[in-house]
């Protein structure tokens, strides 16, 4: 058997007896009703809808940590600066006396 | 000689027999205004215009009443939900039947079961077919109920992306740039998988005829 004419063949017997395009009664009136009526959410509908708003809800908490730590780093910085000018000036604070015959 | 008269009619009722003039229906798009401003009642005439169109698509990939109805249902409700990312650049039919594609692609790749199904379940009709296929191809007439039950047998053993391909380019003779559109694939892709759909075909159909020592 050639499986090629087969193959053809089966398919013109496809396009030769298109599926029917019959109605159900009143099939119309079972989408409006769906369309009217809310529709009970899927309990993973839900979950996803939860997980994002949670994302949204970290991603803010994220961006306000990062900015608070940025800033936080930047008066550190300042303030480190400071303290090592501090301890710097202690350290050549004796240095900077005139040596007084003291002994 | 005979006097033609004119018989003596009653006036016309012309307020019911007639349709009036002016009460034309209202298109695609004026409906589907309607129900972005609100009024969902305006969506009922565009679900009966295209309910028949819809319903023939979903059997040919659905073989169920109860599956096709359901997938029918999933298009419209679908259609209803993202109507307003309808542009209308194209018929509203073009949007939906792009949408009634992909619901029944889903629905392929939900329900795809085990393949490894044998033929040697074939009815006696559709073993007579075949017989009668192998000794003299084009006696065979188109229109059996056989040959129909044999199609719809391959077409499911087929994978959701080969029947989906196989019946828009092969059965329906869609151009591959219509199935790029109604599919969301790329064209290229769609000649691929039609090349590897009709190499599945044939190797399903080799081991039905191999099943059947046809």
């Amino acid at each position: 058997m050639n499986l090629s004419d087969l193959q053809a063949k089966l398919l013109r017997v496809a396009r030769a007896n298109p599926p029917d395009a019959a109605v159900p009664y009143a099939f119309e009136k079972r989408i409006m009703a769906r369309i009217a009526s809310p529709r009970p959410e899927s309990a993973w509908a839900l979950w996803g809808v939860s997980l994002w708003r949670g994302a949204v809800a970290c991603m803010a908490v994220t961006l306000l940590c990062a900015f608070w730590a940025y800033s936080s780093a930047q008066r550190q910085t300042e303030s480190a600066a400071n303290f090592s000018q501090s301890l710097e000036a202690t350290v050549f604070a004796s240095m900077d006396q005139p040596v007084e015959d003291s002994w | 000689m005979l006097s033609i008269a004119p018989a003596a009619c009653a006036p016309l009722e012309l307020s019911a027999a007639r349709p009036q003039i002016g009460a034309m229906e209202p298109s695609d798009a004026e409906l589907i205004a309607a129900v972005l401003a609100g009024d969902s009642s305006r969506f009922e005439p565009l679900v009966v215009k295209y309910q028949p169109r819809i319903f023939a698509t979903a059997r040919r990939y659905a073989r169920r009443e109860s599956e096709v109805e359901d997938i029918v249902q999933e298009v419209f409700l679908k259609a209803f939900q993202k109507l307003s990312s309808f542009r209308g650049d194209a018929p509203f039919e073009h949007w939906l039947m792009r949408l009634a594609v992909r619901t029944c692609f889903d629905f392929l790749r939900a329900h795809q079961r085990n393949r490894e199904a044998t033929f040697s379940e074939l009815t006696e009709p559709e073993t007579d077919w075949l017989e009668r296929f192998g000794a003299a191809p084009d006696a065979c007439p188109d229109d059996a109920d056989a040959a129909r039950q044999l199609v719809g047998r391959v077409l499911f053993e087929l994978s959701a992306p080969a029947r989906m391909v196989i019946t828009l380019l092969e059965i329906e003779e869609r151009s591959v740039k219509e199935i790029a559109e109604l599919t969301g694939w790329s064209a290229p892709l769609v000649k691929v998988r039609a090349f590897r759909a009709r190499a599945q075909m044939r190797k399903i159909l080799a081991k039905m005829a191999k099943d059947k020592y046809v």
